[in-house]
């Protein structure tokens, strides 16, 4: 089995305060800490069980800076075998479907049975990536998934997870995109091992141009929407926040919820 | 003519709250573009719903075929790229749904049309449709403005709005299906349904929820010993049941379950869109947090911003002492 498996590198925001650059369009990500997008890191454990199950050899590939190479290397440490990364800043960004179109002409460039995608990436959360990914190859999808099997004569049987977690079990013929959905599986460490020979494997650093993808095609005059302002949404909290030091703050709150009958 | 076609979902023969939510933004977005809002469902044996549909006062246009009994992807795709050369609409609203998500991204790209997705506000002003969504799970808010197209695609983020009540009677009508064999691309084998563990959190009293902020399954202890003295259960956020801290039945959300308990304590919760939609039926809810900006605050009604790890022990202390 021929996979490929699309990771991103996005800022964990998940504690830190963001802030809208002057510019208005873009954030001030210069404190953030970086890493695996946490579906993609999913989808990288899928692609090496499924290797490690049938065989085969696992590509990665990105868009994204330089800084991201220690998240690929990682991915290679796990198990895949090769990368690429693009590296451009003519891509439109802000519009999944011309990031897709930038990781059709990635895909094109490999043979490949899989691909593998992230249901959704952390910071812009489109979840359209993958299924416009697999229109623009021509392949068949399913998305949101979190359970592959491979079955003989090139179909695979995959449970999508449908709102209030009811499964949809459905079966299609390779190759297809599987958009990952978190929780399929147990991600595992890089072994020691991985991580000294990740260094040996192939990373390609590509622009547009090697990749035969007119850059024209998917800037910002080939999508067909505009980013046109970011901002800090206004918190309407009606909550009482508790003051005071750690144990004032947990004594106040217990009196609260007893008094009130909450408890 | 600015016609907005909204494609009601339903399952297992129910219509999905998202549907009736779609229309509380249709009519009016409709209005402005100089057109009406229709509503577009695709099933089999789908008089009922049509009927339920029609009640909202909008043209109701059904495509009944027992090749949609269950749903597809492919099939869904293609009546929709049909009726988008037939009808021409303006926009097309789906719901940010495992439905809208697995078919909308493809119709784009197949019709070279602008998709903005998870969308939580529409407006057309100034011949110009513009789209609200957040990003970086809702602490930022962005403006999109779509460039002119034919067709605008849209999916529209669940419980971002509020359903409309029914009112005058609209019309049904049926096309014809654009479908006229089965495609063979993806075949539909079951539904699964989730699984049932030892607690039913949706009908827990009380649910003291924990999330990432947990960071490692040693500190469960804290979180049993405080949910132990005050007849709590234990849920938690999708991130704390990946990480297999806690069993899935206990997920709260989207994905999840809806829960309703008197009270909701929720530790180190971010407060992701998909992880409140599931506790809108809570009746007080508590988050601790040590992020300020944490959208969980936007939700409850008692908050404390520290480390839960500071909070716990004495909070625990001080309530067996109140109510031993
Ligand atoms: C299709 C789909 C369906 C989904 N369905 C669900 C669903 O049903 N339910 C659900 O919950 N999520 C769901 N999610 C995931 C959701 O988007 C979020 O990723 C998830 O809710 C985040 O969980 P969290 O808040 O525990 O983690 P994070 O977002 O990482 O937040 C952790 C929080 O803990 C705080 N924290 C850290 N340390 C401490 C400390 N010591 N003391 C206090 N606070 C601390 C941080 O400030 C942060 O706010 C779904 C996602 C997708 C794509
Ligand atoms: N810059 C990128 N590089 C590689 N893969 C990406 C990139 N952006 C998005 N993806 C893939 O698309 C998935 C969904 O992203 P999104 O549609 O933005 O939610 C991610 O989980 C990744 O697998």
């Amino acid at each position: 089995m021929k996979t490929i498996v699309c990771i991103k590198y996005v800022p964990d925001t998940s504690e830190a305060e963001v802030k809208v650059n002057p510019d208005g369009i873009t954030v001030d990500s210069s404190r953030f800490s970086f890493d695996i997008n946490d579906a993609d890191n999913y989808a990288v454990e899928e692609s090496v069980l499924i290797k490690e199950a049938k065989g085969g050899e696992i590509t990665v590939v990105s868009i994204g800076p330089k800084k991201s190479d220690v998240m690929i290397r990682m991915a290679m440490a796990k198990g895949c075998d090769k990368a690429v990364r693009i590296e451009d800043d003519r891509i439109a960004g802000h519009d999944p479907l011309m990031v897709a179109k930038v990781l059709a002409g990635a895909a094109k460039g490999e043979e490949f049975d899989l691909v593998l995608t992230g249901c959704m990436a952390s910071d812009d959360g489109h979840m359209s990536t993958g299924v416009a990914l697999a229109e623009e190859l021509g392949v068949n999808h399913a998305s949101m998934v979190k359970k592959i099997e491979v079955l003989d004569g090139g179909k695979i049987k995959v449970s999508r997870e449908l709102e209030g977690g009811l499964m949809e079990v459905v079966e299609l013929e390779l190759p297809a995109v599987i958009t990952i959905q978190t929780g399929i599986n147990e991600p595992r460490y890089a072994p020691i091992r991985g991580i000294r020979e990740a260094q040996k494997k192939e990373l390609k650093v590509v622009k547009l141009d090697d990749l035969g993808v007119d850059p024209a095609s998917v800037g910002p005059d080939a999508s067909q929407i505009i980013l046109e302002a970011l901002y800090i949404p206004e918190v309407e909290s009606s909550a009482e926040f508790i003051a005071g030091d750690p144990n004032e703050k947990a004594e106040k709150l217990a009196s609260i919820l007893v008094k009130g009958g909450l408890i | 003519m600015g016609n907005v076609l909204v494609l009601a979902e339903h399952r297992q023969g129910v219509l999905r709250d998202i549907s009736f939510e779609m229309l509380a933004v249709a009519p009016k977005l409709a209005a402005d573009m100089g057109g009406e809002a229709m509503v577009l469902l695709i099933g089999s044996s789908m008089d009922d719903m049509a009927k339920k549909a029609a009640g909202y006062g909008v043209k109701v246009m059904v495509v009944d075929d027992p090749l949609f009994k269950d749903f597809n992807a492919d099939k869904y795709q293609k009546v929709l790229s049909a009726l988008i050369d037939d009808l021409k609409p303006a926009v097309v609203i789906t719901g940010h749904t495992a439905q809208g998500v697995d078919f909308m991204p493809a119709l784009a790209v197949e019709k070279k049309l602008p998709l903005i997705a998870e969308v939580i506000g529409l407006e057309y002003a100034g011949g110009t449709l513009k789209a609200t969504r957040q990003l970086y799970s809702g602490k930022v808010n962005a403006t999109l403005a779509f460039k002119p197209a034919d067709t605008y695609l849209v999916t529209f983020r669940e419980g971002a709005v509020e359903a409309p009540a029914p009112s005058s009677a609209g019309t049904v009508e049926k096309l014809d299906s654009p479908l006229k064999e089965d495609l063979p691309y993806r075949k539909f084998v079951e539904y699964i349904e989730s699984e049932v563990g030892d607690v039913d959190i949706t009908q827990s009293n009380i649910l003291v929820a924990i999330g990432r902020g947990l960071k490692e399954d040693k500190n469960l202890p804290l979180i049993e010993e405080l949910a132990k003295a005050i007849k709590a259960d234990i849920a938690g956020s999708r991130a704390a049941i990946d990480a297999g801290w806690i069993p899935h039945d206990r997920q709260v959300g989207t994905s999840g379950k809806s829960v309703k308990p008197k009270l909701y304590i929720a530790m180190g919760i971010s407060g992701a869109f998909q992880h409140i939609a599931g506790i809108k039926g809570a009746k007080t809810v508590v988050a601790i947090n040590k992020d300020p900006d944490a959208p969980i605050f936007a939700v409850a009604d008692y908050a404390i911003v520290d480390d839960m790890f500071k909070i716990i022990p004495k909070l625990t202390e001080k309530l067996k002492e109140l109510k031993g």
